[in-house]
C-alpha cells in the first residue's frame, strides 16, 4: 500500500490528503477542493503557485518563468508539479515570480 | 487568383517543457503526425489534412509560450510588398533566412505592439503524407486521436490591441470580423485574411508577448465529442467545453497540453467574405459571446496563459 501524507495550506488551515507519488494540486482537485486556484495543470501558468514552509518534497520541471532559481531554492513551487515525501505545510504565494 | 497577399495561417512555434511529453500529446492524443525530430531539438509536426510540410514546430524549453507565428502569403514579391507597408506603418523588419526551418523559404519577421513576434514567408515545401490529389480518398491512413484536420488559428494576450487591429487591417489587408468594444476602444479582436472567422485574434491584458491558446480544426460536432472522451480518458488538462461560442460560432473544446499551454479543437463557424461587416459585442454580453450555452465567464479561461 502507498504511503499517504498530509498537505496543510496555512491561509485557511485546510487539509487534505496527498498520496505518494501524487501531484498536491491534482490530488486536493480529485478531492474536490479549491483551496490552491487551479489552473493549467501543466506547470506553465503560475496559477498554483505556492511557498512550502515545511516537509519535504520533489518537483517536476516547472516554468522558469514562473519558479526562478532563488525561488526554488527558497521553497517556491507550483502545485502542479510538486510532489510530498514527507507531511507539508505551505502558503499561497501566486504573485509572480522573484518574490 | 482571388485571394491574394496573406493567405493563412501557416505555423506556430511553441515552447514545451519536455518533449517527449509533448509528442504523445500532440500526435497520438491531437492525431498530428510527426514530420521531423531537427538536430536542433525542434519537432515538427503537420495535419493529415494540409498540404504544406509542417504547421507545428515544438521547441523544449526553460517555460512555456508561443516563439512566433507565421502567415503563408502568395508569392514571394507579396514579401518585399509587405516589408515596405510594414516599415511605413512604424515596425522594424528583420530577415530569417531559407532553410532556418527545413523546408521553409526566406521570412520577414517583426514584433507586435502586443509583444509577440509575426513572420511571413511564401515558400514551404509540400507534405510527404498530405491530402491526396488524384482520386482522393477522403486520408491516406486512418485519423489518430482526436482526427486533427491541421492547425487552424492562435488567440495571443496582450497590450495595444486596437494598435495591433489597425496594423493587421491597414499594413496587412486582414478584416476585422468580430470584436468586443468598449466607450475606450476595442479589448478583443478577431481578424482574417481568409473567409474563415479568424486566423487570429487577439486580447487585451497587460503583460506582452502571452500565449492563450493554439487551434486545431475537427471535422463535426462528433469529433469535438470524441475529443472530450479523449480528454477524459487520458486524463488531459480540461479547461472548458465541450459547448459553443457566440463569437465566430465555432463549436469548441479547450485543454491544456502537459507544458500548460492551452489547446483548442474545434468545428464549424461561418464563411466570412470581405465585404460583410464586423459583428460588434458589448462587455456586457461578453460571457453569451464567449460561451454561448453557459453565458458566463470563467476565470480561469480568463486569467490563465503562457
Ligand atoms: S496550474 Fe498552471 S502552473 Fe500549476
Ligand atoms: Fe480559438
Amino acid at each position: 500500500m502507498s504511503e499517504c501524507f498530509t498537505v496543510t495550506v496555512e491561509e485557511s488551515g485546510a487539509q487534505f490528503s496527498c498520496l505518494d507519488g501524487e501531484r498536491v494540486l491534482i490530488a486536493m482537485e480529485h478531492q474536490g477542493l479549491k483551496h490552491i486556484p487551479i489552473g493549467c495543470r501543466g506547470g506553465g501558468c503560475g496559477t498554483c503557485r505556492v511557498r512550502v514552509t515545511g516537509g519535504r518534497y520533489r518537483t517536476r520541471k516547472m516554468s522558469r518563468a514562473q519558479v526562478s532559481e532563488i525561488d526554488e531554492q527558497t521553497g517556491y513551487a507550483l502545485a502542479c508539479r510538486l510532489i510530498p515525501e514527507s507531511d507539508l505545510t505551505l502558503r499561497l504565494a501566486g504573485d509572480g515570480p522573484g518574490v | 487568383m482571388a485571394l491574394t497577399g496573406v493567405l493563412r495561417a501557416g505555423f506556430v512555434q511553441f515552447r514545451v517543457l519536455e518533449m517527449d511529453e509533448a509528442i504523445n500529446h500532440y500526435v497520438d492524443h491531437i492525431g498530428l503526425d510527426l514530420v521531423e525530430k531537427a538536430d536542433d531539438g525542434r519537432v515538427y509536426l503537420s495535419g493529415y489534412d494540409e498540404f504544406d510540410r509542417h504547421s507545428i514546430v515544438l521547441r523544449e524549453a526553460d517555460a512555456p509560450g508561443v516563439d512566433f507565428m507565421a502567415f503563408k502569403v502568395a508569392g514571394d514579391a507579396d514579401l518585399d510588398a509587405f516589408e515596405k507597408r510594414i516599415t511605413d506603418f512604424g515596425l522594424e523588419v528583420d530577415q530569417v533566412a531559407a532553410d532556418e526551418q527545413p523546408g521553409v523559404g526566406r521570412r520577414i519577421g517583426f514584433v507586435l505592439p502586443s509583444g509577440h513576434r509575426i513572420e511571413l514567408y511564401a515558400e514551404m515545401a509540400r507534405s510527404d503524407n498530405g491530402p491526396i490529389t488524384e482520386n482522393p480518398d477522403v486520408w491516406r491512413d486512418d485519423p489518430r486521436g482526436m482526427r486533427a484536420l491541421g492547425f487552424d488559428h492562435c488567440l495571443f494576450y496582450g497590450p495595444n490591441v486596437a494598435e495591433v487591429c489597425r496594423f493587421f487591417t491597414e499594413a496587412l489587408d486582414f478584416s476585422l470580423t468580430e470584436m468586443v468594444e468598449t466607450p475606450d476602444g476595442p479589448i478583443a479582436v478577431w481578424l482574417t485574411s481568409s473567409t474563415k472567422t479568424h486566423e487570429v485574434a487577439f486580447v487585451d491584458h497587460p503583460d506582452p508577448g502571452k500565449f492563450h491558446h493554439v487551434s486545431f480544426v475537427l471535422e463535426s460536432w462528433n469529433d469535438v465529442g470524441h475529443a472530450a472522451d479523449i480528454v477524459s480518458r487520458y486524463d488531459i488538462s480540461r479547461d472548458v467545453g465541450p459547448t459553443r461560442h457566440g463569437i465566430t460560432r465555432g463549436q469548441t473544446i479547450y485543454f491544456f497540453d502537459p507544458s500548460g499551454n492551452r489547446n483548442e479543437v474545434f468545428c464549424g463557424g461561418y464563411t466570412y467574405f470581405p465585404d460583410h461587416p464586423t459583428r460588434v459585442w458589448t462587455p456586457d454580453q461578453l460571457g453569451k459571446g464567449i460561451f454561448y450555452y453557459e453565458k458566463e465567464l470563467n476565470d480561469r479561461f480568463l486569467g490563465v496563459v503562457t
